[in-house]
């Protein structure tokens, strides 16, 4: 692969065209088939090799989440498909699949793999090796977890595992949460591939705050991967050690407690929500920029507000154990830091919007998508408020209410900005463009589909009904009823997008290697992207979202002397 | 953690061993990363040790009596002593002085096995008492001594898994050294192999105080 000739003086110039090197996509080195794409430790390859198997797990917990909702036909005490225990390993490998397996390795292991190196100018991340490595622990945890379901009966703890029915439930978890914990690994050495990359692989004249703000993202949330994820690993390792030597450090009747396992757990889950959300956010502002034209309003507190996000995640664990028992200083203080994460997050929103006032808006499908998203994502903050408040909390928690907000902010919010970044980076990544017209009808779908689904969740939560239940009361049916059908809405909307992007990847027009306008070093570059990336390293002389043609209009030029 | 980008250095692609420019500082950087990624794991555990302790502390004292404190004070002569013999081989193959080097690197990874050895020796001995997780001996005492000593095989026993990976490495430089893979030129390995031994070292100081000491 190296063997691509960059050497200086002898390349051909260009940055736009193909300069003769050959696209990542065709096989250069000796292997052929399957294996130059197993064994290639090229970024952009195990980009594409994460996001084959992560879209793969996603379909998966696609259907479980439909199959629950399906459960919900008909009120009564008795389950009418699915009995109790099956019900309880339809939400535990629902949540097990999406969160581990879908959205927190997510953008980062795919787009961020993809994109991270070429960004800051460089041929590849710093251990490409250890990327590759990354990838095969992702699929051992994968394969792990899924050999648990056909071992002693399906895990139905939920995806949390809560001690002690973890410890003494008789369904397969020890092999379940060994999975997790492999995946754990692969999240760690990306994480610290991730930073030791921005740290020493910038190019040449790209400064900390010349950086794209999807680069601050990643890094922001590579330092939470590193310092969050071990915590989760010794959590989890814990109650592999209680359900194999019965050691007690969890178990009541030894002495241990219950409740510092739900203190471990959301050391690290919590952190974690901002694994899933702080990419999103970086893909926003990329988008945001590029599609209204202007430079991103703010940058420099757009990028630390990443980094405070990050920080103040840490602190804020607790809110999650309202009525585990807490003293009521704990509660307001937990309360009061959650409050605090409002102001980065804030900040964030406001220069989007800043950022859009008065550009050149064009309402290309990755830019529907963000307003999509904004919409989502500011009822999921709202509906956060009435959870991060401990009044309101100890009515709410434990019901659909929960379930709602979390779809709002992890599925409104980080996915379907996970699907407007694959729109946005599409023509890079596959030389093709999809057709738009069917993104935009798929984008509505979706939109509909996803209110109809969760909506009625906040408003069955705050009527009453628990979650993780396997049936209702005839009072919730019609609610019920108008989230089972928003579920098949959205599964038209998610089946439209993917076949379109699909048929796009082979039979898409040809895309040019900048089709919107962008202005960070992807777009430098040919699409696909070759090997090396970059036949010579650039030199970063501007700030990353310079627009040069984009005029200042008059009244916010500097004032100067008449 | 430098302002400027440094010189443009880029890891080779696939399946190159000799990579055209080495980025020492990145590699050490990743290291020091995985580093505390360990520490967390264990802090993880120190963070519960502490609050049962502060839950038991009569028991947890109680408990500490019990640990050998002799075959404890030995191990940890035996670990730092093998963390020195970890530093004078990297000084000796920067030196080149491969059979140095071959010699003190040796002698870490003995270190090792006597330090295994006399867990070992430790554990039996522990065990024979009838004292181990979930045995009738151990259950009929309190929580609290019931809590000490799951926490004294979790901890110790993870501490000893860290101490075995830490030789399988040290075996795998141990190779590269005899290969003159690493050399007088390109030791950037065998440092940070020596960066994990002394972690796994530093665990086991805060390891010996707390189950040993203080009673």
């Amino acid at each position: 692969m190296s063997d691509v000739a960059f050497a200086a003086g002898g390349a051909p110039h260009g940055h736009s065209s193909n300069g003769g090197a050959h696209s990542y996509l065709e096989n250069t080195g000796k292997r052929k088939g399957i294996l130059s794409w197993i064994l290639s430790t090229d970024h952009k390859r195990i980009g594409i090799l994460y996001l084959i198997s992560i879209f793969s797990f996603f379909a998966v917990g696609v259907v479980l989440g439909v199959l629950m909702r399906l459960e919900m036909l008909v009120p009564g005490p008795t389950g009418k498909i699915f009995n109790a225990q099956e019900y309880n390993a339809l939400f535990t490998l629902h949540g097990v699949i999406m969160v581990f397996l879908f959205v927190v390795p997510g953008i980062p292991a795919t787009l961020g793999n993809f994109f991270l190196p070429i960004q800051i100018g460089a041929k590849d991340v710093a251990f490409p090796r250890l990327n590759l490595l990354s990838w095969y622990l992702y699929i051992t945890g994968a394969a792990i977890i899924l050999v648990s379901l056909f071992m002693h009966g399906l895990p139905d703890t939920g995806w949390t595992f809560y001690v002690p029915y973890s410890i003494r439930t008789g369904t397969d978890v020890t092999t379940a949460v060994f999975g997790v914990f492999v995946l754990g690994f692969s999240s760690i050495l990306t994480g610290m591939n991730f930073l030791t990359t921005i740290h020493r692989m910038r190019a040449p004249g790209m400064s900390w705050f010349k950086m794209p703000l999807f680069v601050w993202a990643l890094y922001a949330t590579a330092w939470i991967q590193v310092i969050a994820t071990p915590v989760l690993a010794i959590t989890l390792l814990l109650i592999i050690i209680e359900r194999v030597f019965s050691v007690g450090i969890f178990d009541p009747a030894k002495g241990g407690d219950p409740v510092l396992y739900q203190h471990m757990f959301w050391v690290y889950s919590h952190p974690a929500v901002y694994i899933m959300i702080l990419p999103p956010m970086g893909v926003v502002s990329e988008i945001v920029s590029t599609f209204s034209h202007r430079t991103v309003f703010g940058y420099k507190a757009v990028a630390i507000s990443s980094l405070a996000i990050a920080f103040i995640g840490y602190l804020v664990w607790g809110h999650h154990m309202f009525v585990a028992g807490e003293t009521e200083t704990a509660q307001f203080a937990f309360s009061l830091l959650t409050f605090l994460v409002a102001i980065p997050s804030g900040i964030k929103v406001f220069n989007w919007v800043a950022t859009m006032y008065k550009g050149s808006i064009d309402l290309q499908p990755p830019f529907l998508f963000l307003m999509a998203f904004i919409m989502l994502f500011a009822i999921g903050g709202l509906t956060g408020l009435f959870l991060g408040s401990v009044a309101t909390d100890v009515h709410l928690t434990g019901t659909y209410f929960v379930v709602g907000h979390f779809h709002y902010i992890i599925f409104g919010g980080a996915v379907f900005i996970f699907f407007g970044a694959l729109h946005y980076w599409f023509p890079k990544m596959f030389g093709r463009m999809y057709n738009k017209k069917a993104a935009n009808i798929s984008l509505g779908f979706l939109f509909v589909g996803f209110n109809m689904l969760y909506f009625p969740m906040l408003l069955l939560g705050y009527e009453g009904m628990p979650r993780r239940y396997f049936s209702y009361l005839p009072q919730y049916e019609t609610l019920q009823h108008v989230s089972m059908v928003g579920s098949w809405v959205l599964v038209i909307g998610l089946t439209i997008m993917f076949w379109n992007l699909i048929r796009g990847i082979r039979k898409g027009e040809k895309a040019p290697a900048n089709p919107w306008g962008g202005t960070t070093l992807e777009w430098t570059i040919a699409s696909p992207p070759p090997t090396e990336n970059f036949e010579e390293i650039p030199v970063i002389t501007h700030e990353p979202y310079y627009h040069p043609d984009a005029e200042m209009p008059e009244e916010h030029a500097v004032p100067v002397a008449k | 953690m430098a302002e400027i980008a440094g010189p443009v250095t880029q890891a080779a692609s696939a399946g190159h061993e000799a990579h055209p420019h080495r980025d020492i500082q990145g590699a050490k950087m990743g290291m020091w990363l995985f580093l505390l990624t360990e520490l967390l794991l264990f802090a993880g555990l120190f963070l519960i040790y502490s609050v049962y302790r502060y839950f038991h502390t009569a028991a947890f004292h109680k408990a500490g009596l019990e640990t050998h404190t002799l075959l404890g004070t030995v191990n940890t002569m035996v670990l730092l002593t093998s963390s020195l013999t970890m530093v004078l081989s990297i000084a000796a193959i920067q030196r080149g002085k491969k059979w140095l080097c071959v010699t003190f690197l040796s002698t870490t990874i003995l270190a090792g096995f006597v330090f295994l050895g006399i867990k070992y020796v430790e554990w039996t001995s522990e065990i024979a008492k009838g004292i181990y997780p979930g045995s009738p001996v151990l259950l009929a005492r309190s929580n609290g001594e019931i809590l000490f000593f799951g926490l004294y095989y979790t901890m110790t026993g993870l501490h000893g898994i860290h101490v075995i990976a830490g030789m399988i490495v040290l075996a795998f430089m141990l190779v590269l050294v005899l290969r003159d893979k690493i050399n007088q030129q390109d030791y950037i390995k065998l440092e940070n192999a020596g960066l994990y031994w002394h972690l796994v070292d530093i665990i086991w100081i805060f390891l010996f105080p707390l189950f040993y000491l203080i009673n």
